[in-house]
């Protein structure tokens, strides 16, 4: 059964950026755009992963590319936790 | 430096008695503790408050014309006076006091209001009763360093130096401003003529109100102007400005060293308030005493600066350590000051500080304040000049890496991620039209506090677009150079309705001390609004010309050293071991947050804990935390009805 990334970032997010609930996150919806997180925030979301993933976000993968959207965390998760 | 307040009456006829005003200047004892004065007649009452540093024998206010119809109050200094004086007696003018509040009724009568006006080199907000024709003048200075509030009931009009004089009077509630928390939510403050107050009205920076009974009309006499076309930029032209700078600094310092009491100065260890020390010994050689702030958590501290600068001007220099336990403890007394919701504790330290020039005797002094705005000294300049550069070639590679020279005092600088930093600041890139292009991200980082707000109260808090849209919000002309319009942005938010404010005039004043502000003299800031761009922003070396010209007056490890932004401890200093303090975690609690109806207290109890757990790293956090204490506390402070 695969891992639900998804629900435990979208868990993080909606607290740790204390997001009303009336704020539906979708998987695609940019983090950056929607003014969600701004750059500090990234660098939670950053620790967050690493504190619950077991795993360590190199510097140069610090790109909107991996981190940006729900949709984007996940298949960055997939690809690092590979094994 | 003082405070003031007073009635004027809408049927222009009814007689205030003196009783009417006592409560509402003994609400400002602080900024006057030297003395009462009083003016009544049919129509209009004054009332002064007196810190007492020029003519102390007999410049009590208010003060008359010859045939006593034109009456003055007023709180500040007109620097220029001893010049207008003499002109003004070959005019003819009789003058019975040696004080700078003398003046301002005889240039009334001999140039008019706007000649008057145009003529005072000062800081002031100035209250002016004309008998003959029955009007009431408000006027404030250019940058807008002293405080002048009003309102309009439906017999009379109140005007005074703080809100706490007008509640006094009995006559005005206290009602938090919907409108204005929208605006604190981006700019940090509210912008006049808004304030915290429902129904209280700031006189903005640069303006006077006539009113005549019913009538009034507001007018704006001065504002910062980039219209002038930039000096040609070679090498003489380079050398001239240079020392035309340093001649308009000292004899700015000159006129504002005009004191009967002693002037001390602030020193940060940056190169503003070093220039302005420094500047003090070009003027004379007596021994000067500086006062600076220190931090017992060494990420915001300048101690080291500080000494060696008071070492090298050979200074008398005291220093105020502060710790986070300080500004916990004085915070309730800062927002009492401040009356309005605040977004960082900077201004804490320097109303601590202000304690200590006061208790060493002191009641004036000077400070570098205004030189970031005038000369360009905030990294948001060169943040905005490398995105517009960048927005040039959106697609280059290393355009935009640019960024990665900013922030570095930061333990979390938002550039320090380069694809990150790209996405972040590369939002609304291409708008180089939008006249807050350069403070965007903050306004966006500040507003973040909107998602804590009750579902009620938000209704009725105006939106991101309607407060960018506000009818009064000053605008930078579209012609402009882009530094231009940025400065303009600048300078009227920033500097006029927060720094002046909350970290200027509020805290200095909580502890009777006048601060002084040598940058903000109108000639510099003329001078300087002519200076081609990247005589102020040098490739990304922020205050150019200001740097060659004080270079010799100071080591070269200042006058070179980069900006570094005056901060203090915020969310931490109200936690203890991971607690929050007693008292915030009374101000905070479910109840009071329900109770007093601003924000949503599941959405505030979930930051706590994010603080609590030590995660709360960035801008945003802190700033919706410190506004939301400090609101709650500006509710309690003035038991605000909602």
């Amino acid at each position: 059964m695969p891992v639900d990334y998804k629900n435990a970032v979208r868990a993080f997010i909606q607290t740790n950026f204390i997001l009303s609930q009336e704020i539906q996150l979708k998987d695609s919806d940019s983090l950056l755009d929607l003014q969600l997180v701004d750059s500090t925030g990234f660098l939670e979301l950053v620790g967050f992963l690493e504190d619950h993933y077991g795993i360590k976000v190199a510097d140069d993968e610090m790109l909107p590319e991996n981190l940006e959207s729900l949709d984007n965390i996940e298949q960055y998760l997939v690809r690092k936790l590979k094994p | 430096m003082c405070g003031i307040a007073g009635i004027a009456f809408v049927d222009q006829r009814t007689l205030p008695a003196q009783a009417l005003l006592e409560p509402m200047i003994h609400a400002l004892h602080h900024r006057g503790p030297d003395g009462y004065g009083f003016h009544c007649e049919p129509g209009v009452g004054l009332a002064h408050a007196r810190l007492s540093i020029i003519d102390l024998a007999t410049g009590d206010q208010p003060i008359s014309n010859e045939d006593h119809t034109v009456q003055v109050i007023f709180n500040g200094e007109i620097f220029n006076y001893i010049e207008l004086r003499a002109e003004l007696r070959a005019c003819g003018h009789q003058f019975r006091t040696q004080s700078d509040t003398e003046v301002i009724v005889h240039a009334y009568e001999q140039f008019g209001l706007e000649g008057c006006l145009q003529r005072l080199n000062g800081q002031f907000a100035i209250a002016l009763w004309d008998q003959r024709a029955r009007r009431l003048i408000l006027a404030r200075d250019r940058t807008g360093i002293r405080p002048l509030l009003y309102c309009q009931l439906a017999d009379r009009w109140l005007f005074a130096s703080e809100a706490k004089s007008l509640f006094a009077s009995g006559s005005v509630s206290a009602r938090l401003s919907p409108a204005s928390f929208g605006e604190i939510a981006h700019f940090w403050a509210p912008i006049a003529p808004t304030t915290a107050f429902e129904g209280i009205q700031a006189l903005p920076p640069g303006c006077y109100l006539t009113i005549e009974g019913t009538r009034h009309q507001l007018t704006q006499y001065w504002d910062w102007n980039f219209d002038s076309a930039p000096m040609t930029a070679g090498q003489r032209q380079l050398d001239d400005a240079t020392d035309e700078l340093r001649e308009l600094l000292v004899d700015s310092v000159r006129l504002q060293l005009r004191s009967d009491v002693p002037v001390g100065a602030y020193l940060s260890g940056g190169l503003d308030s070093a220039a302005v020390s420094a500047a003090v010994r070009q003027v004379h050689s007596n021994k000067l005493q500086t006062f600076s702030l220190t931090f017992d958590d060494a990420e915001f501290d300048e101690g080291t600066y500080q000494r060696q600068m008071a070492a090298h001007l050979g200074t008398e220099h005291t220093e105020r350590r502060v710790s986070a336990a300080d500004i916990a403890a004085a915070f309730a007394r800062a927002v009492r000051h401040i009356e309005t919701p605040i977004v960082r504790t900077a201004g804490i330290p320097l109303m601590l500080l202000a304690d200590t020039v006061r208790a060493a005797g002191f009641k004036v002094v000077l400070t570098g304040e205004g030189a970031d705005e005038v000369f360009a000294g905030y990294d948001i300049f060169k943040e905005a000049k490398i995105r517009r550069f960048w927005a040039r070639q959106p697609q280059s590679r290393w355009r935009f890496r640019l960024l990665q020279k900013l922030y570095a005092y930061l333990g979390n600088s938002p550039t320090q991620f380069a694809g990150l930093a790209k996405s972040f600041f590369g939002q609304g890139m291409e708008q180089i039209d939008d006249p807050f292009y350069a403070h965007r991200t903050r306004f966006d980082s500040t507003s973040r506090v909107n998602r804590f707000l009750a579902p009620e109260f938000r209704t009725r808090v105006p939106t991101s677009d309607a407060v960018l849209a506000g009818a009064h919000l000053p605008l930078p002309k579209a012609g402009w150079p882009a530094l231009a319009r940025d400065q303009y942005v600048e300078a009227k938010t920033l500097l006029a309705a927060y720094l002046l404010h909350a970290q200027g005039d509020r805290v200095a004043m909580a502890a009777s001390i006048e601060a002084r502000y040598p940058f903000l003299d109108h000639r510099l800031i003329e001078f300087a609004a002519r200076l081609p761009a990247n005589w102020k922003l040098h490739a990304l070396e922020e205050k150019y010309l200001l740097r060659r010209a004080v270079r010799d007056w100071m080591p070269a490890n200042i006058s070179r050293r980069t900006k570094q932004p005056y901060r203090a401890p915020d969310s931490s200093s109200f936690f203890h071991h991971g607690q929050p303090l007693e008292s915030v975690a009374d101000l905070l609690s479910a109840t009071s947050i329900r109770d007093a109806g601003y924000f949503e207290s599941a959405a505030v109890g979930k930051l706590v804990a994010k603080i609590q757990r030590g995660q709360a790293a960035g801008f945003s956090d802190n700033m919706a935390f410190m506004i939301i204490l400090s609101t709650m506390q500006l509710h309690r402070e003035f038991r605000l009805r909602h």
